[in-house]
Parts: C-alpha cells; sequence; structure tokens
C-alpha cells in the first residue's frame, strides 16, 4: 500500500464515517430518550434517498403513501382515545397534524413531480415526506408499549423494520435507484481529488452536530430531552410530559437520516434495504462509542467508517466480518474497565 | 385470486368443450412479487402471449406467485402437482427456489422446465431441464473477447454470495483457453455504500481489464468507480447485469460496459441468417408492445420453456394421454431427446448428458451505446 492509497481509503472512510456518525447520534438520542433500540433508523435514509431519486426522474414517490396511510393509523389511535375520554377539543389538533398535514404533503409532492424544480425544493419536499414518519412511527408503535421493557420495545424495533422494509420493496420495487450529484465540481488536494458531494457530507454532519450541540444544551425542548434521558421518573415529577420528548426524540431522528439519505443518494446506489445495513454500523459506531456519549459515539463512527474503508482494500471478502466483529473486544474492554451503571428498571 | 379465477375459466373451458379431454397443463411457480420481482414480472407477462393451442392439443398455463421465497415455491410445486395434476411444472427465477421445485420434481416424477440456472447433483438431474445459459456458457463469450483483444492480466470484482462465486469460477475455467490471468478476487455486498479501497486494490494491480460479478442495478457500483478513479480498461460484466436499469444507475459512465446475454435482448441487430433472429425479434416485438417495459432476456426463458414443452409434447401425445403418470413420464423422455428445437435464445438438443442443450449460438457480447445495450461489432 502507497501513501496516495492510504490517503483515497481515508478519504473514503471519513465520508462514510461521517454518515455512520450522524446515525449513531441520532440512535443514541432515541435510546437515551425513550430505551428504544431504533432499528428502522436506517430506513429514514433508504426513503429519503429513494424519495428524491424518483423526484429528479419526476416519478411519484411511494414515501406519499406510507405517510398519508401512517397519518391515518396514529389519527385514528389518539382520535378514539380522545372520543373515548370525550376530550373533543383535542380532535382538531390529531386531524391537523396526523390528517391534513400529511395530505398536504401529498397534495405538493403531487404538484411538484412533474414541475421539475430546483434541486433545493425537492430535498425541502423529501425532508417533508420523510420527517413526519417518525412521529408517526412513534405514536402508533411505540407510545403505547412507552414503559415496557428495552426487551420489548426492541422486539417493536424489529417489526417495525420488517414493515417499513416491506413497504419499501413495494413502493420503490427491488432495482436501486442513483441521484444525479448536487455539483460536478471536484477540488484538487494533491493526489486527491474530493469531490463536492463528499464534502457536503462531511459539513453537513459537522453542522447537524453542533446544532444538536445548541439544541441540547440551550433550548428548553432540548432540556427536556436530556432530563428524560437522565431520569424519567425525574423528569416526569417535574411536569416534563415525556410522550412529548418521545416523539421530539423521533422527530430529531427521522430528520437525520432524512438528511443521511439525501446527502448519500448521490453517492452510490440505494436500494430499499440499503438502510438498514447503514443505520446498523451506525449502532455499532453507537456502541464503539459506550452507548452514552456523544462525541464518543461519533468518534466510533468515524473510526468503523476508517476501518470499514481499509479493510475492504486489504481483504474486502471479510468486511462485514471485520466491522462487526469489532464490536466483541470492545465490549469486552469495556465490561471489564467500566463500572456497571444501575440500568434503569424493569417495572 | 388471480389464479383462482383463472382455475375458473379453465374449468369452464373444460366443461364448455368435450373435445379439450387431452388439456395439456403446465403449472408455473414464479417470483412474481418480493427481492426477485423485478426479474419475475418479466417471466410471468411472458406467459399472456403463450399460444391457446401446442402441438395441437389446448394448453392450460396455472401461474402461482412464490414471494421470491424457496418455502412458497416448494408448496406451489407440491400443489401443483397433487391438488392440478399438472403434466409439466416450470419456475422459478431464483436458484433457491427452481432447486425447490427441482425436489418436487423428483418426487412426483413430473418434468420441471427450470427458467433460472441450476446445478444439479446427478440423482436430482433426472426429471429436471434446464432453460438458461449456464454461466460457463455465458463467461466463456467474455473469455473469447479478451483472448481476441489479446489482454493478459484481469481484475475480478464481484458480490461477496454465491452468484460472485459463480462468476468468479465460471472465469477462471475459461482462463487457460483465454490466456489470461486473474489478478484480484475483491468482494462486495449489492447494498454496500461505497466499493473504493476494492477498486483502489484493482488499479494499483493494474490489470488489462476487469470483470464484474455483480447483477442488475448492483453491477453499476465498481463500474462507476472504476471510472470515476480514472481506470480506462475494458469492464465486462455478466449476463446478469443487462436491464435497463443498470444503464438509469450508470448513466454516462456507464457507456461502454460489455456483458454476455441472450441474442433475444438484440434480436433486431443480429446477422441475417443467424437461427434464433426471426422467432426472437419477432417475441421482442410482441413484448415489448404488450408491456413497453424494455429489452431483457427474462420473458423470453418463459417463451422457450413452453416451445421446449411443445417440441417435446408432440413426441408424448403419441404414447399417453395428458394427466396421467405415462404422459409425465413419456414427456420427460421426449424432452431429453428434443433435437434442434429453435427458441428465442438458442437451438436447443438436449441428451441424457446434457440436460441444457445450448451451444455457443446462446449468447452474444452486448455493450451500453448511447445509453442503450446494443450488439457489440
Amino acid at each position: 500500500m502507497t501513501f496516495d492509497i492510504a490517503l483515497w481509503l481515508g478519504q473514503d472512510g471519513v465520508t462514510n464515517g461521517a454518515i455512520y456518525a450522524l446515525l449513531a447520534l441520532a440512535l443514541l438520542l432515541v435510546f437515551t430518550v425513550t430505551r428504544v433500540i431504533f432499528v428502522p433508523q436506517g430506513e429514514f435514509i433508504s426513503y429519503a434517498a429513494l424519495s428524491l431519486a424518483l423526484l429528479q426522474a419526476g416519478r411519484m414517490p411511494g414515501t406519499v403513501y406510507v405517510l398519508v396511510i401512517g397519518g391515518l393509523v396514529a389519527a385514528l389511535f389518539d382520535g378514539v382515545i380522545a372520543v373515548r375520554a370525550g376530550a373533543w377539543r383535542r380532535l382538531p389538533r390529531i386531524v391537523l397534524v396526523y390528517l391534513v398535514l400529511p395530505l398536504l404533503m401529498a397534495a405538493i409532492t403531487w404538484w411538484a413531480v412533474p414541475q421539475k424544480l430546483a434541486l433545493g425544493w425537492q430535498v425541502l419536499i423529501v425532508l417533508g415526506l420523510v420527517v413526519p414518519l417518525g412521529p408517526i412511527l412513534y405514536r402508533v408503535a411505540y407510545q403505547p408499549l412507552a414503559s415496557a421493557s428495552v426487551l420489548v420495545l426492541f422486539i417493536v424495533s424489529m417489526a417495525a423494520h420488517y414493515v417499513l422494509t416491506g413497504l419499501g420493496l413495494v413502493f420503490f420495487g427491488g432495482e436501486g435507484l442513483r441521484a444525479p450529484p448536487f455539483s460536478d465540481f471536484q477540488l484538487k488536494l494533491g493526489v486527491l481529488t474530493i469531490s463536492a458531494q463528499s464534502m457536503l457530507v462531511v459539513a453537513a454532519t459537522l453542522v447537524i452536530m453542533v446544532l444538536l450541540w445548541l439544541l441540547f444544551g440551550r433550548s428548553i425542548y432540548g432540556k427536556a430531552l436530556r432530563a428524560t434521558a437522565i431520569n424519567r421518573t425525574g423528569a416526569r415529577l417535574v411536569g416534563i410530559p415525556t410522550g412529548l420528548s418521545g416523539s421530539l426524540s423521533f422527530t430529531l431522528a427521522a430528520f437525520i437520516g432524512a438528511v443521511s439519505g439525501v446527502l448519500i443518494a448521490p453517492i452510490t446506489t440505494i436500494y430499499y434495504d440499503t438502510g438498514f445495513l447503514i443505520g446498523l454500523k451506525g449502532f455499532v459506531g453507537a456502541i464503539l462509542g459506550g452507548m452514552g456519549s456523544y462525541p464518543l459515539a461519533a468518534l466510533g463512527a468515524l473510526s468503523l467508517g476508517l476501518l470499514e474503508s481499509f479493510s475492504s482494500f486489504w481483504a474486502s471478502a471479510y468486511k462485514e466480518v471485520i466491522v462487526f466483529t469489532i464490536i466483541i473486544p470492545v465490549l469486552v474492554w469495556r465490561s471489564l474497565t467500566s463500572h456497571h451503571a444501575v440500568e434503569d428498571e424493569e417495572e | 385470486m388471480k389464479f383462482k379465477s383463472w382455475i375458473g375459466a379453465g374449468l369452464a373451458a373444460a366443461f364448455a368443450s368435450t373435445a379439450a379431454l387431452a388439456e395439456i397443463t403446465i403449472g408455473i411457480s414464479i417470483a412474481a412479487t418480493g427481492p426477485q420481482a423485478s426479474l419475475g414480472v418479466h417471466y410471468k407477462n411472458a406467459f399472456e402471449l403463450m399460444p391457446k393451442t401446442i402441438a395441437g392439443e389446448p394448453v392450460k398455463f396455472i401461474v402461482l406467485d412464490n414471494a421470491s421465497d424457496a418455502t412458497n415455491a416448494a408448496r406451489n410445486g407440491r400443489k401443483l402437482v397433487t391438488e392440478d395434476k399438472v403434466d409439466v411444472l416450470m419456475g422459478s427465477n431464483g436458484v433457491p427456489a427452481t432447486m425447490a421445485l427441482a425436489q418436487v420434481a423428483n418426487e412426483s416424477k413430473t418434468p420441471l422446465v427450470t427458467l433460472s440456472p441450476a446445478t444439479l447433483s446427478p440423482e436430482n438431474f433426472n426429471w429436471v431441464f434446464i432453460v438458461p445459459q449456464p454461466t460457463e456458457l455465458m463467461m466463456d463469450a467474455v473469455a473469447k473477447d479478451v483472448k481476441k483483444r489479446n489482454l493478459k492480466t484481469l481484475g475480478y470484482i464481484g458480490f461477496s454470495d454465491g452468484w460472485g462465486d459463480l462468476v468468479y469460477k465460471a472465469t477462471e475455467s475459461h482462463a487457460a483457453a483465454g490466456g489470461y490471468r486473474l489478478v484480484t478476487n475483491e468482494r462486495y455486498a449489492r447494498n454496500d455504500t461505497s466499493v473504493v479501497g476494492q477498486v483502489l486494490k484493482i488499479i494499483a494491480a493494474n490489470p488489462d481489464g476487469v470483470i464484474v460479478g455483480g447483477s442488475g442495478t448492483g453491477g453499476a457500483l465498481p463500474q462507476i468507480a472504476l471510472r470515476e478513479r480514472g481506470y480506462k480498461g475494458p469492464i465486462y460484466h455478466n449476463h446478469g447485469t443487462v436491464n435497463a436499469e443498470f444503464i438509469k444507475v450508470g448513466g454516462k459512465l456507464a457507456e461502454g460496459a460489455i456483458a454476455p446475454t441472450g441474442p433475444v435482448v438484440v434480436a433486431d441487430e443480429l446477422p441475417a441468417g443467424y437461427a434464433t433472429k426471426a422467432l426472437g425479434a419477432e417475441f421482442m416485438k410482441r413484448y415489448e408492445a404488450k408491456f413497453n417495459l424494455g429489452r431483457n432476456a427474462f420473458a423470453a426463458y418463459s417463451y422457450d420453456a413452453v416451445l421446449l414443452v411443445e417440441a417435446a409434447a408432440r413426441e408424448a401425445l403419441k404414447k399417453a394421454r395428458p394427466g396421467t403418470a405415462e404422459f409425465r413420464a413419456a414427456m420427460r423422455d421426449a424432452l431429453e431427446n428434443v433435437k434442434n428445437v429453435v427458441g428465442t435464445h438458442a437451438v436447443y438438443s438436449m441428451s441424457p448428458t446434457n440436460h441444457n442443450g445450448m451451444d455457443e449460438r446462446a449468447r452474444v457480447l452486448v455493450e451500453v451505446r448511447d445509453g442503450q445495450w446494443r450488439l457489440m461489432k
């Protein structure tokens, strides 16, 4: 291996690692706030990437149907509860959030498909289609079981993953899609040529990290999320609605997933099941970072990207084996060195 | 649901005409839904273009969906054999599902005409006839072109699954005859996000050409990465990559990609007098007119399967009536002895040791030119 090759591999690893880092942050956020190991996180990537590719090809993305039907189910859930409790005043809000907004997005998409809008608008539409899936998913799949054990929530996650992958296959088909690049610009840096796309990935990751940091450090919602993450019961005692925290964390996770999807769509071929693998690597990254600290999770994910890149050069047939077995020595080392923190009790 | 109305129509037809006693029943299991549906749809569509009678007898096609699952394929096979008493089984478009059907075929002594390649042990071989080209035959076309261009070293990158292995082995088996050496054996997964590492390794080895063992849009990732890194040599794919989606995903960087495929895909460009030109061109025209799904090799496999059954039925009908075990055995014997049956993909001549019966006329090389798969000049 020459120095040039190492540089190229490093560049590739950083680009992939940046995406994994975004996902690691989202997974960590969801896990600490709701104790959900969010397996379907990766589906947001596939949905967003495929929706963007379809919009650019002038075709209607199937995400629209998932959104409208999901909204309908969520509205039924909340509507029945509200009617039973006689809380009629809650109904307008339910209808607005779960029915009107998805239908509005569907209408916008339907109008936008033949328009061939500028890329920026298309990205906004994709975000508008994918991000609401987060809170809808939380409402339908997780909220009714919010106080269940980590294991039950994990099983729900697996179910949600299979449902979303299955829907993805139905609406996007078995073949992959790729979006055209945002820009053909390439930066020559010594032997390296860095595409605008990979610079955008790294920049977007940094921006999102800073935004998250500001959110958690400065805003009242972020502080509520942190409080819930540290102690659910305590948070509830001081008046933080934990349901809202859950919904908010899923919205953020969906947003991060959608942004990753948009970023990655022009870099590689995306299939309906690509996101799962990316999400899984983000998860491994978060575990490498100890599943508790955001900077460590990001660092773990970045190292994973580099490890993946270098192992695909040295032993491509064993790449996934290497990437996923790294978790074992790390877990052994952690369990030997760290004091076992008191896990949140099973109720 | 759909097939019930099929049976209903079939029964109605059977009752309506007393002459339809010798009806030949063909049971088909195909992945019309699920991950393999993008190919399965073509296989299934083809049955809407089939004749109403073969070898002078009415024919009934019962098409079941196995949802890309081998267990379902076996269940479909058993149902077709026991309930519908089919004379011939056909399917599927995935190798595992085909193997499951092969087991049913051998157990029930019903001839199976497969629509996907299959590698069978001798004891499972007896009742199974394979329509598509074996991978060795396809890669032989690549090896001949490599020799013609005098390429001495080839890089290989393929899926990290059975398909990647199969293409690698087929390429390796022709190495001596083609006068080349494989210098890398890199692997990637269909849904990997990057093959930069593997591509760098190939470029570092500096081979004269590269072989890609992917399929469908999955073949586009190495193609794009190699060209982006400035690789100038020829890039060969395999027959699994020849579809319109590959070109859509690959865009400009897909131009010049070379792959072997069945001649039917480029039937109208074949030289005059090519054995399968007339039939292939006519079928492609009818298929594109009816479905408008782009050119592909897959629908034509279904069509050839029915042509083979027709050729065999002409012989078997002399010995027994359809719907009986004797007829199924006669069909098996007749399929084993078909000679010079002209199909859309090949001219089939089977024998007890060769249940595929294709020769070099069954494949051509195509290349991506102006956003389309065209016959390589």
